[in-house]
Protein backbone atom coordinates (compact mmCIF):
# COMPACT_ATOMS: atom_id res chain seq x y z
CA UNK A 1 0.00 0.00 0.00
CA UNK A 2 1.44 3.44 -0.90
CA UNK A 3 2.50 5.73 1.92
CA UNK A 4 0.49 9.14 2.15
CA UNK A 5 3.24 12.03 3.29
CA UNK A 6 3.64 15.43 4.05
CA UNK A 7 5.65 17.60 1.79
CA UNK A 8 6.95 21.13 2.40
CA UNK A 9 9.21 23.71 0.53
CA UNK A 10 10.36 26.72 1.77
CA UNK A 11 12.07 29.95 0.19
CA UNK A 12 13.63 29.87 -3.58
CA UNK A 13 12.58 26.22 -3.26
CA UNK A 14 8.93 27.04 -2.43
CA UNK A 15 9.31 29.72 -4.80
CA UNK A 16 10.93 27.93 -8.58
CA UNK A 17 8.26 25.34 -7.72
CA UNK A 18 5.31 27.28 -7.40
CA UNK A 19 3.98 25.21 -4.44
CA UNK A 20 4.42 25.69 -0.73
CA UNK A 21 3.01 21.87 0.05
CA UNK A 22 1.43 19.06 -1.01
CA UNK A 23 -0.04 15.55 0.35
CA UNK A 24 0.88 12.90 -1.48
CA UNK A 25 1.13 8.87 -2.00
CA UNK A 26 4.72 7.83 -2.69
CA UNK A 27 5.09 4.27 -4.27
CA UNK A 28 6.14 1.82 -2.31
CA UNK A 29 10.29 1.81 -3.24
CA UNK A 30 10.44 4.96 -1.76
CA UNK A 31 11.32 4.87 1.62
CA UNK A 32 13.18 7.29 2.29
CA UNK A 33 13.64 10.92 2.20
CA UNK A 34 16.32 10.78 -0.51
CA UNK A 35 14.13 8.69 -2.19
CA UNK A 36 10.91 11.19 -1.61
CA UNK A 37 13.75 13.71 -3.76
CA UNK A 38 14.73 11.66 -6.45
CA UNK A 39 11.07 10.54 -6.89
CA UNK A 40 9.97 14.01 -6.97
CA UNK A 41 12.65 14.67 -9.79
CA UNK A 42 11.47 12.18 -12.07
CA UNK A 43 8.02 14.67 -12.37
CA UNK A 44 10.48 16.64 -14.68
CA UNK A 45 10.37 20.02 -15.06
CA UNK A 46 10.73 22.30 -12.65
CA UNK A 47 11.00 19.54 -10.27
CA UNK A 48 14.55 17.86 -11.79
CA UNK A 49 16.21 21.11 -11.72
CA UNK A 50 15.01 22.07 -8.48
CA UNK A 51 15.63 19.49 -6.28
CA UNK A 52 18.62 17.81 -8.62
CA UNK A 53 21.33 15.97 -6.66
CA UNK A 54 24.08 17.54 -6.35
CA UNK A 55 22.12 21.02 -5.57
CA UNK A 56 22.75 22.60 -2.09
CA UNK A 57 19.81 21.86 -0.40
CA UNK A 58 18.69 20.86 3.49
CA UNK A 59 15.99 18.13 4.65
CA UNK A 60 13.51 17.80 6.79
CA UNK A 61 11.81 14.91 8.23
CA UNK A 62 8.88 15.66 11.41
CA UNK A 63 10.76 19.01 11.80
CA UNK A 64 14.30 17.90 11.91
CA UNK A 65 16.90 18.40 9.36
CA UNK A 66 17.87 15.10 8.38
CA UNK A 67 20.10 12.94 6.09
CA UNK A 68 18.53 11.51 2.79
CA UNK A 69 19.09 8.01 4.82
CA UNK A 70 16.43 9.30 6.70
CA UNK A 71 13.20 6.74 6.87
CA UNK A 72 9.73 8.27 5.91
CA UNK A 73 6.52 7.07 7.31
CA UNK A 74 2.57 7.19 6.57
CA UNK A 75 1.84 10.71 7.63
CA UNK A 76 5.35 11.92 7.98
CA UNK A 77 6.12 15.35 6.46
CA UNK A 78 8.99 15.97 4.27
CA UNK A 79 10.27 19.32 3.61
CA UNK A 80 13.17 20.13 1.11
CA UNK A 81 14.29 24.22 1.34
CA UNK A 82 17.91 26.24 0.61
CA UNK A 83 20.67 26.68 3.29
CA UNK A 84 19.08 28.90 6.06
CA UNK A 85 19.83 32.57 6.15
CA UNK A 86 18.44 33.97 9.37
CA UNK A 87 20.10 35.78 12.28
CA UNK B 1 14.37 29.82 29.17
CA UNK B 2 12.12 32.00 26.26
CA UNK B 3 11.92 31.32 22.98
CA UNK B 4 10.12 33.20 20.84
CA UNK B 5 9.25 33.57 16.77
CA UNK B 6 7.60 36.80 16.04
CA UNK B 7 6.75 39.46 13.59
CA UNK B 8 6.84 42.32 16.21
CA UNK B 9 10.14 44.21 17.51
CA UNK B 10 11.40 43.44 21.28
CA UNK B 11 12.78 45.83 23.52
CA UNK B 12 16.46 44.71 24.47
CA UNK B 13 16.41 46.37 28.34
CA UNK B 14 12.96 44.73 29.38
CA UNK B 15 14.44 41.20 28.12
CA UNK B 16 17.03 41.45 30.26
CA UNK B 17 15.56 42.70 32.56
CA UNK B 18 13.07 39.61 33.05
CA UNK B 19 15.91 37.52 32.90
CA UNK B 20 17.56 39.06 36.31
CA UNK B 21 14.38 39.03 37.69
CA UNK B 22 14.58 37.11 41.06
CA UNK B 23 17.51 35.42 39.81
CA UNK B 24 20.51 37.31 42.83
CA UNK B 25 22.54 34.16 41.75
CA UNK B 26 23.22 35.77 37.89
CA UNK B 27 26.53 37.72 37.70
CA UNK B 28 26.40 37.95 34.28
CA UNK B 29 24.23 38.49 30.85
CA UNK B 30 25.76 38.66 27.53
CA UNK B 31 23.52 39.38 25.00
CA UNK B 32 23.83 39.88 20.92
CA UNK B 33 21.32 41.32 18.63
CA UNK B 34 21.40 41.30 15.00
CA UNK B 35 20.15 44.10 12.42
CA UNK B 36 19.45 44.57 9.59
CA UNK B 37 21.82 46.67 7.14
CA UNK B 38 21.52 48.63 4.47
CA UNK B 39 24.17 46.80 2.21
CA UNK B 40 25.04 43.21 1.49
CA UNK B 41 26.97 41.97 -1.31
CA UNK B 42 27.92 44.95 -2.80
CA UNK B 43 24.31 45.75 -3.02
CA UNK B 44 22.33 48.56 -1.81
CA UNK B 45 19.02 46.57 0.78
CA UNK B 46 15.87 48.65 1.00
CA UNK B 47 14.73 45.96 3.15
CA UNK B 48 13.88 42.52 3.37
CA UNK B 49 11.21 39.76 4.35
CA UNK B 50 11.83 36.87 7.01
CA UNK B 51 10.60 33.33 5.63
CA UNK B 52 10.40 30.71 8.09
CA UNK B 53 9.14 27.08 9.20
CA UNK B 54 6.48 27.63 11.11
CA UNK B 55 6.31 24.24 13.60
CA UNK B 56 9.97 23.37 12.71
CA UNK B 57 11.49 26.92 13.71
CA UNK B 58 11.03 26.61 17.29
CA UNK B 59 12.09 23.26 17.62
CA UNK B 60 15.21 23.79 16.71
CA UNK B 61 15.73 26.99 18.77
CA UNK B 62 15.01 25.09 21.54
CA UNK B 63 17.04 22.35 20.75
CA UNK B 64 20.11 24.76 20.07
CA UNK B 65 19.43 26.09 23.30
CA UNK B 66 19.80 23.20 25.01
CA UNK B 67 22.85 21.95 23.76
CA UNK B 68 24.20 25.03 24.90
CA UNK B 69 22.51 24.54 28.66
CA UNK B 70 24.65 20.97 28.14
CA UNK B 71 27.95 22.45 27.27
CA UNK B 72 27.96 25.39 29.63
CA UNK B 73 26.33 25.98 33.03
CA UNK B 74 23.91 28.53 32.13
CA UNK B 75 21.51 30.26 35.04
CA UNK B 76 18.87 31.55 32.02
CA UNK B 77 18.74 31.87 28.28
CA UNK B 78 16.42 34.14 25.73
CA UNK B 79 16.47 33.78 22.19
CA UNK B 80 13.77 36.15 20.30
CA UNK B 81 14.02 36.00 16.34
CA UNK B 82 11.41 38.26 14.41
CA UNK B 83 10.00 37.11 10.78
CA UNK B 84 7.80 39.17 8.52
CA UNK B 85 8.98 42.72 6.40
CA UNK B 86 12.17 44.41 8.14
CA UNK B 87 13.86 47.47 7.13
CA UNK B 88 17.41 48.93 7.54
CA UNK B 89 18.27 49.74 11.14
CA UNK B 90 15.76 46.81 12.47
CA UNK B 91 16.75 44.75 15.11
CA UNK B 92 16.24 40.74 13.92
CA UNK B 93 17.54 38.67 16.44
CA UNK B 94 18.37 38.76 19.93
CA UNK B 95 20.12 36.25 22.15
CA UNK B 96 20.74 36.76 25.81
CA UNK B 97 22.41 34.28 28.10
CA UNK B 98 22.78 34.62 32.05
CA UNK B 99 25.45 32.76 33.72
CA UNK B 100 26.86 33.43 37.27
CA UNK B 101 29.93 34.50 35.46
CA UNK B 102 30.98 35.88 32.21
CA UNK B 103 32.78 33.19 30.54
CA UNK B 104 29.96 30.84 29.96
CA UNK B 105 27.85 33.25 28.69
CA UNK B 106 30.05 34.89 26.11
CA UNK B 107 30.99 31.29 24.98
CA UNK B 108 27.05 30.29 24.94
CA UNK B 109 25.87 33.37 23.39
CA UNK B 110 28.36 32.74 20.45
CA UNK B 111 27.71 29.01 19.81
CA UNK B 112 23.58 29.79 19.71
CA UNK B 113 24.15 32.23 17.11
CA UNK B 114 26.48 30.35 15.28
CA UNK B 115 24.33 26.99 15.15
CA UNK B 116 21.18 29.62 14.84
CA UNK B 117 23.05 30.77 11.56
CA UNK B 118 23.24 27.60 10.11
CA UNK B 119 20.56 25.16 12.08
CA UNK B 120 17.34 27.47 12.35
CA UNK B 121 15.24 27.52 9.43
CA UNK B 122 14.44 31.27 8.64
CA UNK B 123 15.33 32.68 5.02
CA UNK B 124 16.05 36.28 4.04
CA UNK B 125 14.85 37.83 0.90
CA UNK B 126 16.26 41.18 0.25
CA UNK B 127 14.54 43.83 -1.84
CA UNK B 128 17.68 45.86 -3.79
CA UNK B 129 18.10 48.49 -6.13
CA UNK B 130 18.15 45.36 -8.76
CA UNK B 131 15.10 43.46 -7.35
CA UNK B 132 14.31 41.23 -5.02
CA UNK B 133 17.19 38.44 -3.90
CA UNK B 134 17.26 35.40 -1.78
CA UNK B 135 20.50 36.19 0.16
CA UNK B 136 22.55 32.99 -0.11
CA UNK B 137 23.84 31.40 2.70
CA UNK B 138 27.86 32.37 3.79
CA UNK B 139 30.77 29.40 3.95
CA UNK B 140 32.16 31.57 6.82
CA UNK B 141 28.88 30.83 8.78
CA UNK B 142 29.66 27.24 8.35
CA UNK B 143 33.37 27.69 9.18
CA UNK B 144 32.01 29.12 12.16
CA UNK B 145 29.65 25.99 12.92
CA UNK B 146 32.51 24.07 12.47
CA UNK B 147 34.87 25.42 15.33
CA UNK B 148 32.46 24.39 18.26
CA UNK B 149 32.21 20.91 16.59
CA UNK B 150 36.27 20.63 16.36
CA UNK B 151 36.13 21.89 20.22
CA UNK B 152 33.98 19.29 21.80
CA UNK B 153 32.77 19.36 24.94
CA UNK B 154 33.96 22.11 26.21
CA UNK B 155 35.62 22.92 29.71
CA UNK B 156 32.82 24.89 32.21
CA UNK B 157 34.66 27.70 32.25
CA UNK B 158 35.37 29.78 35.76
CA UNK B 159 35.48 33.15 34.38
Amino acid sequence: MATTIELRFFASVREKLGISEEKIAVPDNVRTVGDVRAWLCSRGEPWSEVLAEGRALRMALDHEMCEPEAEIHAGCEVAFFPPVTGG
Amino acid sequence: MKIQVQTADFDLQSELNAMRAGRPDTGAIVSFIGLVRDVNDGKSVAGMELEHYPGMTEKALQQIAEQAQQRWELIDLTVIHRVGPLLPTDQIVLVAVASRHRGNAFAACEFIMDYLKTEAPFWKKEQTTEGERWVDARETDQVALEKWIAAGVPQDCAI
